[in-house]
């Protein structure tokens, strides 16, 4: 029952009467396995990422599918619980024979399918920002890793506020792992973290650690705390006139939460994205009246969605490139740097090292009455920091997950 | 001398914190599950139902307040509906109880994200702050504690003061008895469910403008709620304050002391000690010491 509710198989008006019309062309329809959360406490965010699906596979299909085959769209919805995560994982791979699967929101989750993906030889692509590092030939990130978000937003947040940061960050690993992040970069540029938090999921009430941060006085706050009930961490933060000013990786592109909170809660909040609504771009506007065409009732289209799109285009760019939905014929063409594609915020490339993508990175603030502005533009930032650690999966294929302070033996 | 009036502020002002999220969390709770025995699984989407007709008010113009009078009143009127319509068939079946109104829970914030979308607009806190010291701190968060003890005072109020909390602590004892004493036991029951419902709606609306308000809110008040109760025990009155203020009491010298890690986990800790110790609750402690 909860299976049949959840399966959603999307086989678009489109490609039934293509199949219909030309028996002989219709060859086997491409597989996408979808895992997101539409329901849960990750429903938020989950929702749009699977509309980027949709739209993608709409449009695709509309102009001809993949190499002349149509895209079939096998969505589950794993409800925000890892173990269904893994469930499902086989089930998609095992099953229905999936030619590759997208998806999963927090990096729990995607540390849950990734082992289950390894013992495969299908694709596996993650779509969301996340704490980087991971090292592993059968998955591609196409989401903002570290060195595109911190490394831009911590200097600029030190030079513009000041050197004393306070971090407040969800208990589990991509909280841990950002602040380690922010630890190493901050100790560059000869900053101090004078206060270190890390919140149990689902704690909703901030009281303590907003007199906490006011004991610490910090010229701005690291907010990497996630999920909805931490989110009221800004809300109570505004009533009780904290007005510090605010950084993070995942707020406003991801959470979009200066749409979710009365003004001025999110007022001098930072973040460095790849994507936001507000990008104000030929490419970027067609886009967003294509989404907004198709999905009327989208409080905001953010990154996670906007990321689930291109990585069905990236997919389709590969697929073309190699003739094949073959990994090691994927991978041929990532390792010739090749794998490039026009998306909505410019070109990005996937890098042969990591597997990750490339970015166009942007610094937006939000002012008391939550309009979002770009302050700087950076360019395309590659995804550096696996290949200079020594991550080359052209060469060998770690299937692991490094940070700042758990680096591959030399 | 200052700092220390500062510090002992600040410290009472955290622990009033705590105890407002407790009491209100438990309220409702403790009068469906702690006096009438049904393990209402569907609580917490009560106090989302205060939350979000709070909030829908709200952004149709109703002043705050009026607002969240609507939404107690809406939560309580849902509270009987519910009684009648399904937690009525359970008395004899405690268990399955747990059942029906999880599914109805289910039913519930599934519903709600299909109807109204996975988040809904906030309306933010009612301005004020004041300033103790080198703190700032929000009046609302005052205004929740003493919702919390207005809480307690009406529940006193209608069991130990008016002819139906007479009524309903008779019912509660021996439903039987009761009936053969002319008392109409079954809207007794409806009612006091309905009061409980009304008690989390209460919460609900409290907490809507300090929130994220997505369907599945309510999950987060139910660890609170049912530890209270438990920890409290079968008698409301004797139990609930109680239990508040110790469980209170352990959290917030936790979360000072070593964050809110460690804040919760002790709580959890301390819940485990209570119980096994006391496995009637405070009140069952109390009511046999008091024998």
């Amino acid at each position: 029952m909860e299976l049949r509710r959840s399966l959603l198989v999307f086989a678009g008006a489109a490609s039934v009467a293509a199949m219909l019309a030309a028996p002989a062309m219709a060859a086997d329809p491409i597989k996408i396995g979808l895992l997101e959360d539409v329901s849960g406490d990750l429903a938020l965010m989950g929702k749009p990422k699977l509309n980027g699906s949709l739209l993608a596979v709409e449009e695709i299909n509309k102009a001809g599918g993949i190499m002349g085959r149509q895209i079939e769209l096998i969505h589950l919805d794993p409800q925000g619980d890892n173990a269904r995560y893994q469930e499902f994982a086989r089930r998609l791979t095992g099953k229905d024979k999936v030619d590759v699967l997208i998806g999963g929101i927090t990096s729990a989750s995607r540390e849950a399918v990734r082992p289950i993906m390894d013992r495969t030889t299908i694709l596996y692509i993650y779509t969301n920002q996340y704490e980087g590092g991971v090292c592993d030939a059968g998955m591609i990130s196409n989401g903002a890793v570290p060195e595109q978000q911190f490394s831009t937003l911590i200097p600029y947040m030190v030079e513009k506020f000041g050197k004393k940061v306070y971090v407040i960050a969800a208990d589990y690993n991509f909280g841990q792992l950002s602040a380690e992040w922010n630890r190493m970069i901050l100790k560059d540029l000869g900053g101090t973290v004078v206060g270190e938090e890390f919140i149990p999921l689902g704690v909703s009430q901030f009281a303590q650690t907003i007199q906490n941060i006011q004991k610490a006085k910090p010229d701005w706050i690291l907010t990497i705390n996630v999920g909805a009930a931490q989110d009221s961490f800004f809300e109570q933060a505004a009533a009780a006139k904290l007005n510090l000013p605010m950084g993070s990786s995942i707020k406003i592109m991801l959470g979009f939460e200066h749409k979710r909170f009365a003004p001025p809660a999110l007022n001098n909040m930072h973040a460095v994205a790849n994507w936001f609504e507000e990008i104000d771009t030929p490419q970027a506007n067609d886009f967003k009246k294509r989404w907004h065409a198709k999905f009327p009732n989208e409080t905001y289209i953010n990154d996670m969605g906007y990321n689930a799109y291109t990585a069905v285009y990236q997919y389709k760019q590969l697929v073309e490139a190699a003739k094949s939905t073959k990994l090691a014929d994927l991978r041929k063409v990532i390792a010739t740097g090749k794998a490039c594609i026009e998306a909505p915020e410019g070109q990005i490339c996937i890098d042969p090292k990591s597997q990750h993508t490339s970015h166009r990175m942007r610094l937006i603030a939000v002012d008391a009455k939550h309009n979002v502005k770009v302050v700087k533009d950076y360019g395309v930032i590659q995804p550096y920091w696996l290949g200079q650690i020594g991550c080359d999966l052209t060469k060998k294929n770690d299937q692991k997950q490094y940070s700042p302070s758990d680096l591959p033996k030399k | 001398m200052d700092s220390i009036f500062v510090e002992i502020f600040s410290v009472l002002y955290q622990f009033g914190d705590v105890f407002a999220f407790l009491i209100l969390s438990a309220a409702g709770l403790a009068i469906v599950f702690g006096m009438m025995g049904v393990i209402n699984m569907a609580h917490g989407e009560f106090i989302m139902c205060g939350a979000y007709v709070t909030v829908g008010l709200v952004h149709g113009g109703f002043p705050l307040p009026l607002a969240q009078a609507c939404a107690v009143i809406a939560a309580g009127l849902i509270g009987v509906m519910v009684e009648v319509g399904i937690v009525r068939k359970f008395y004899a079946r405690p268990l399955d109880s747990l059942l029906a109104t999880w599914g109805l829970s289910l039913v519930v914030t599934q519903g709600m994200l299909i109807l109204v979308g996975s988040s809904v607009q906030g309306i933010g806190t009612p301005p004020g702050s004041f300033m103790v010291g080198e703190y700032t701190f929000s009046v609302y968060r005052l205004v929740l504690f003493a919702g919390a003890v207005a809480a307690l005072a009406l529940i006193y109020v209608i069991f130990m003061r008016t002819r139906f909390g007479i009524y309903a602590r008779a019912t509660m004892q021996n439903p039987r008895m009761a009936q053969a004493l002319g008392v109409k036991v079954g809207t007794i029951y409806a009612v006091s469910f309905g009061i409980g419902a009304a008690l989390a709606g209460f919460c609900g609306a409290l907490y809507a403008p300090t929130m994220t308000l997505i369907p599945t809110m309510g999950a987060t008040f139910i660890v609170e709620s049912f530890v209270t109760v438990v920890v409290g025990g079968a008698n409301v009155l004797l139990g609930t304050a109680p239990a508040g203020i110790l469980l209170a009491a352990v959290r917030t010298s936790l979360n000072a002391w070593a964050g809110q890690i460690i804040g919760q986990i002790g709580m959890l800790v301390a819940v485990i000690i209570i119980i096994r110790l006391l496995p009637e609750g405070i009140s069952g402690f109390l009511t046999r010491f008091h024998r």
